[in-house]
Parts: structure tokens; C-alpha cells; sequence
């Protein structure tokens, strides 16, 4: 347990006080404020009616639809490289981590015209798609579909669940996962029983983050998704309404937007919340 | 016999963990593996668990080869180091454990558990967290968990490590009982010669990779066979030129270890050595280190460095004093064999340590002394 003391703050510790509350005021808070009262500007009536069009409603479901597909996989894709990353021992082990860290580096546009010239008519994987969808008699678009926008956004969301196990499992070493193993139990089980326990919390944690990043993804679902009412998400719709530059739509975006931002600061208080629930584990533990 | 080795070797890369270990263990024997760090006991430990793999060799558990057998089947109980209690588990779910995984009814491991509490004076404490536990408490649910499944051999790695010293002491004597009590064969890994001597009925030593000794406490401690053994145990010192001493000839050895206990220092007016004069030499206390129940002196005695203990009970002993020391005996390096030396002055005397003590009442102290 850590004892705080309430100490006097010494005049460096008001300098350095006034200057981060007016960075994060003037940086932050107050372009956030503004967007909900830009989204206001026209009524109530006009807030909603903005928030009912064909387009919103279109953006609303295919944003949903690529958060929860990328939580899922990524969730499992992460708690599955977070397990083998740190309780077994293989050749390439470090390049493999290294590898999963690449969406934090590289810049999501770079992501999704890679995605384009994988997928794209001229891409070297647009044949095997073409051959599934003959064989198949099914008609799946990567490029400018939903299944682009998807990959795009799985891929920009890709590290950050094992980003969040992986220290918490580094530093709980082999040993209980061993000791049922000794007693026989098998790696699902030990997985379920021993392994998870440990990581319930970051894994929710990463979760929440990985859910707030695919809903605001601009950049890689950009450069795939270009027909407005099918394929766009919340971010490509309030830049469509922004760019269309009347004063309507210039309201409607802020309306757009204003969702965006009320669902950021949802996710920052439960973000708050879980923290402070793995803290408290882990001084108990 | 119930644990055979049979020309075990394992690597690590350019690390050779074991070599040639060879070795059997009673059925219902307490047996430690000693050594220091890095000499390849907790890789033997580990291999007869399963944990590891040897490279070649054989290990036999209850006549049956185990090699291929997964370590699950191999009927073993294994205590870790830091005992890796599952953390999230109440004690009742970790001692539980073993026979769900076993699919052991609820009725039989509910019995099992609270049979398992009592016997380790646990009961009260099974819905409790292992972080809410002693050391010593934890210690008892990593026993008593290991011991659920009924395995028929028991292995403890470096069981006293995670402990403070003064409940130490008191864990051994009941980790000894206990497992007098339920007669289960273990072996146990340890870097503390104590540990091993007080706790086990048969020690093997272990030094890089290889089986140095196997016997009682007792033969390790008095009679040990290689130049590792003898001073790896007991509080030894290594001198090269103990020729220099009264009684005691060059020969061809390399040199020779001197224990504390091999040495026996006197005030120069103690009545009792007089008959015995012609076997000592004169020393000078350089040092003397309080221990708690006796003294540690530490002696310049031709110019070369010896200790020995002294009784608290004893007259006091001031550094710079002049004592006249008689040394018993020797254990002299012979290439890798170990060779006793008596005090050739000696010999034919029937002398032993306690001819020479007698209580004198002192004057000044108003009390007897030795």
C-alpha cells in the first residue's frame, strides 16, 4: 500500500500545475467544448434530425460493424500472441513481438493503401480472391467494401490488447502455470484457470482502448472506403458533411461529431475506472 | 529401489547441467540434493518431475522408465521454489486442484482438502488468498496441495528459500516430521549444507553437473570423499602448507582443509594440557567474532591463518593473547581423493576434546570456567 503525503506545493510545483492546466484547457478541453456547442448551434430539433439521416445512420452501423469484428479478433488475436509471447519459449520469438508493434509505427494511411495494393484490382491477392469468389459463386470486395474497412481497422487496432497483457503476464514468470501442469492439467484449462485470473483486467482495459481507436479510425479507412451511405464510418461522414461547407452541414458534422466525443468520454471514465481496479489487484496480489 | 539415475545428461547450449549422474533412492527416504548454485540440482529435480528432459540416460520411478511418461502420469508431487500458489485461488481451490483435474468427485475433495488442512494445521484458513498467508503458511498449502493427489514421490525445490531465517529453523523440523508422518519418498533441493544435514537421511552432493557424494549427514560431514565435499561443507579452510604444523608431514598432497572443530586452543595456565604440551604450538589471537552461543576465534599460529570456536562458558580470550593450539587432524587432497590425517604427535594418546575441558572456578569471574 503506498501512503500518499499531502505535501505543500513548492512555487515550481504551481508553475508546473498552471502550465499543464492551461495546455490541457486550451489544447483539449476547449476544442471538445466546442464541438458540442457547434453541434447545438442549431436547436435540439435540428441536432437530432442531423443524427437521423440516411448517411449518419449508414456510417453509425458500418462503424459499429468494424469495431466489435476488430475487438473480437483482435481480443483473441492478442490474448493468443500474449500467451505464447510469454510462457513459451521458440526461434524468432523477439521478431514476432517486434512484428505486432508495426501498426503503432507505421502511419494508417501507409496501412491502407498497403491493403490496396494487396487487394486491389492490380494487388497479388486480388486473383485468389477472384478464384474464391468463382469457385464460390459469392461476390466479396476487399477494396472500397466493408471488408476493406474492416481489415483497415483491425489492423490499425492490431497490438493494443497483447500491448497490454504481455508486461502483466512477463512478470508473473512459469511457475503456476507449470505447477498445473504438473498436476495435470491441460493447456486450455491452465489457460482458463491460471493464466487468465492474471490478465483479466488488462485485457479489459485493452479492450476499452482497442474499442475507442477502431471507432475513431480515419486515416487507413480512408484511403479504402470511398462511397458515402455504403461504406463510410462516423469520422469519413463528418469530414464529407464538413467538406460539402454549407452551414447546415457544417452543423451537422459538429452533431456527428459530438457522438464521437461522447462516447470518447464514456470510454475515459471506464478507462479510469479499470485502471484503478488493476492497480488495486495488483497491490493486493 | 524406488528413484533410479542412470547415466543422465543434459545441456544448455555450451553448459553441460548434468554429467553422468548416477543414483538411487529408497523407497520412504528423505533424501537433499546439495550444492551450489549452478552445480545442477534443481536440473535433476526437474527431470525426474518431467519438467525437463535429459539427453541421455535413463530415470526409473517405481521400476517403471519414465522418460516418455508425461510428467502428469509420473506420480509426483512438486513443491516450488516460491511455492507458485495460484494467486487467484482461495487455499481450499489450490489444494483442490490436482483432483478436479483428476475428476475426483466434489464429495471426495471437499474430504481430501480438510483432511489435507488439518494435517497441516491449516484448517480455518481455506478460504483465504495466498497473499494473505505467512511465508511459512504458504510453505504448508504449496505441501499440502502437492500432496493431494496421494502422488508417491514428493520433490520440494529449495523449500526454505522463500523464508526468514527464524522461521526457518522451525519449518524444517516440521516439514521433516511431516513427511516422517505420512512416509512419503521426497527429495529436496538446498545450497544450505545445514538444511540438508538437519533435514535428510541421505545427502547427494552435487558440483558441476556431477554427483560428488552420496551418504548419511554423517559420512558427508566426517568422513567426505572428494576435495569439493570437504570444504564445501562445515566451515573450512583451505591451507596449503598445513605441514607447517606440529604433528603433521608434507607427504604428497596438494594441501589440506582444517575445520574450526579440528582445532583446540588453551589458556597457557590450563592445568590439563600438560600432559599434552609436546603435541601443541603457540598461537595468537588475531580475532575474536561473537557468534551468539560461542566464539569464533580466529589464530595466527605460524604465520598461517586457523579458526576454532570457544565455549561462551569459557575464560575470556583478548586479541593478542598468546594460547597454545593443538590441531586433531587434517583432511589432505589426494588428486581427487580425500585423505585423513591425524596429529602424528598424537597418536597412540587416546586424546579427545573433551579429556581436556574440566570446570575451574574463577576468581575474578565468581563463576566456574572450562
Amino acid at each position: 500500500m503506498v501512503i500518499r503525503e499531502k505535501k505543500k506545493l513548492t512555487p515550481h510545483g504551481i508553475i508546473l500545475i498552471v502550465i499543464s492546466v492551461l495546455f490541457v484547457l486550451l489544447m483539449l478541453v476547449f476544442p471538445l467544448v466546442s464541438v458540442i456547442t457547434n453541434s447545438l448551434k442549431k436547436g435540439f430539433d435540428f441536432y437530432i434530425k442531423s443524427l437521423s439521416t440516411e448517411y449518419v445512420l449508414s456510417a453509425l452501423r458500418v462503424t459499429i460493424i468494424a469495431t466489435v469484428i476488430a475487438v473480437v479478433v483482435n481480443t483473441f488475436f492478442g490474448l493468443m500472441a500474449g500467451w505464447l509471447i510469454t510462457k513459451f519459449n521458440f526461434k524468432g520469438k523477439q521478431i514476432l513481438a517486434t512484428l505486432i508493434d508495426i501498426p503503432f509505427s507505421v502511419s494508417p494511411v501507409i496501412a491502407g493503401l498497403a491493403y490496396i495494393m494487396m487487394f486491389g484490382r492490380l494487388g497479388w491477392a486480388s486473383p485468389i480472391i477472384d478464384s474464391i469468389n468463382e469457385m464460390f459463386g459469392t461476390d466479396i470486395q476487399i477494396v472500397f467494401a466493408i471488408p476493406g474497412v474492416v481489415l483497415a481497422t483491425i489492423f490499425v487496432t492490431f497490438p493494443f490488447i497483447s500491448r497490454e497483457i504481455i508486461p502483466v503476464l512477463n512478470t508473473q514468470g512459469k511457475d503456476e502455470e507449470e505447477a498445473a501442469a504438473l498436476m495435470g492439467a491441460k493447456g486450455f484449462t491452465i489457460f482458463r484457470r491460471v493464466t487468465f485470473p492474471h490478465i483479466k483486467w488488462a485485457t479489459i482495459y485493452g479492450v476499452i482502448l482497442c474499442t475507442a481507436r477502431a471507432l475513431g479510425e480515419f486515416g487507413a479507412v480512408n484511403a479504402l472506403s470511398k462511397t458515402r451511405g455504403e461504406t463510410f464510418t462516423l469520422p469519413l461522414e463528418i469530414d464529407a458533411l464538413y467538406l460539402a461547407g454549407s452551414a447546415d452541414s457544417i452543423t451537422a458534422a459538429f452533431s456527428v461529431s459530438s457522438i464521437l466525443v461522447i462516447i470518447a468520454v464514456i470510454v475515459l471514465i471506464l478507462r479510469n475506472r479499470f485502471e484503478h481496479r488493476e492497480l488495486k489487484q495488483k497491490e493486493q496480489v | 529401489m524406488f528413484v533410479e539415475l542412470k547415466d543422465i545428461n543434459k545441456t544448455y547450449g555450451d553448459f553441460q547441467a548434468s554429467k553422468d549422474v548416477n543414483f538411487e533412492i529408497e523407497k520412504g527416504s528423505l533424501v537433499a540434493l546439495l550444492g551450489p548454485s549452478g552445480s545442477g540440482k534443481t536440473t535433476i529435480l526437474r527431470m525426474i518431475a518431467g519438467l525437463e528432459t535429459p539427453d541421455s540416460g535413463d530415470i526409473i520411478i517405481n521400476g517403471v522408465r519414465v522418460n516418455d511418461v508425461n510428467p502428469a502420469k509420473r506420480g509426483i508431487g512438486f513443491v516450488f521454489q516460491n511455492y507458485a500458489l495460484f494467486r487467484y485461488m482461495t487455499v481450499f481451490q489450490n489444494i483442490a486442484f490436482g483432483l478436479e483435474i483428476k475428476k475426483e468427485s466434489k464429495k471426495n475433495i471437499k474430504k481430501r482438502v480438510e483432511e489435507l488442512l488439518e494435517l497441516t494445521g491449516l484448517t480455518g484458513l481455506g478460504d483465504r488468498y495466498p497473499n494473505q498467508l505467512s511465508g511459512g503458511q504458504r510453505q504448508r498449502v504449496a505441501f499440502a496441495r502437492a500432496l493431494a493427489p496421494n502422488p508417491d514421490l514428493l520433490l520440494l525445490d529449495e523449500p526454505f528459500a522463500a523464508i526468514d531465517a527464524k522461521v526457518r529453523q522451525e519449518l524444517r523440523t516440521w516439514l521433516r516430521d511431516m513427511i516422517q508422518k505420512v512416509g512419503i519418498t521426497s527429495i529436496f533441493v538446498t545450497h544450505d549444507q545445514d538444511e540438508a544435514v538437519e533435514v535428510a537421511d541421505s545427502i547427494i552432493v552435487t558440483n558441476k553437473g556431477r554427483v560428488e557424494q552420496i551418504g548419511s549427514p554423517y559420512d558427508v560431514y566426517k568422513k567426505p570423499q572428494t576435495p569439493f565435499v570437504t570444504e564445501f561443507i562445515g566451515q573450512s579452510r583451505f591451507i596449503e602448507d598445513y605441514h607447517k604444523f606440529l604433528g603433521f608431514d608434507k607427504g604428497d598432497y596438494r594441501g589440506a582443509v582444517i575445520r574450526p572443530e579440528f582445532i583446540e586452543a588453551f589458556k597457557l595456565d590450563n592445568q590439563k594440557i600438560k600432559n599434552y604440551i609436546d603435541a601443541s604450538e603457540e598461537g595468537t589471537v588475531k580475532a575474536v567474532h561473537f557468534r551468539g552461543n560461542n566464539l569464533e576465534l580466529i589464530l595466527d599460529v605460524n604465520g598461517i591463518e586457523l579458526a576454532t570456536y570457544r565455549s561462551l562458558e569459557r575464560r575470556r580470550v583478548e586479541v593478542g593473547e598468546k594460547l597454545r593450539v593443538i590441531i586433531f587432524k587434517v583432511i589432505a587432497f589426494d588428486g581427487d581423493k580425500t585423505v585423513i590425517l591425524e596429529n602424528k604427535e598424537l597418536l597412540g594418546k587416546n586424546i579427545n576434546n573433551n579429556m581436556l575441558e574440566s570446570y575451574l572456578y574463577d576468581e575474578s569471574q565468581k563463576s566456574f570456567v572450562i
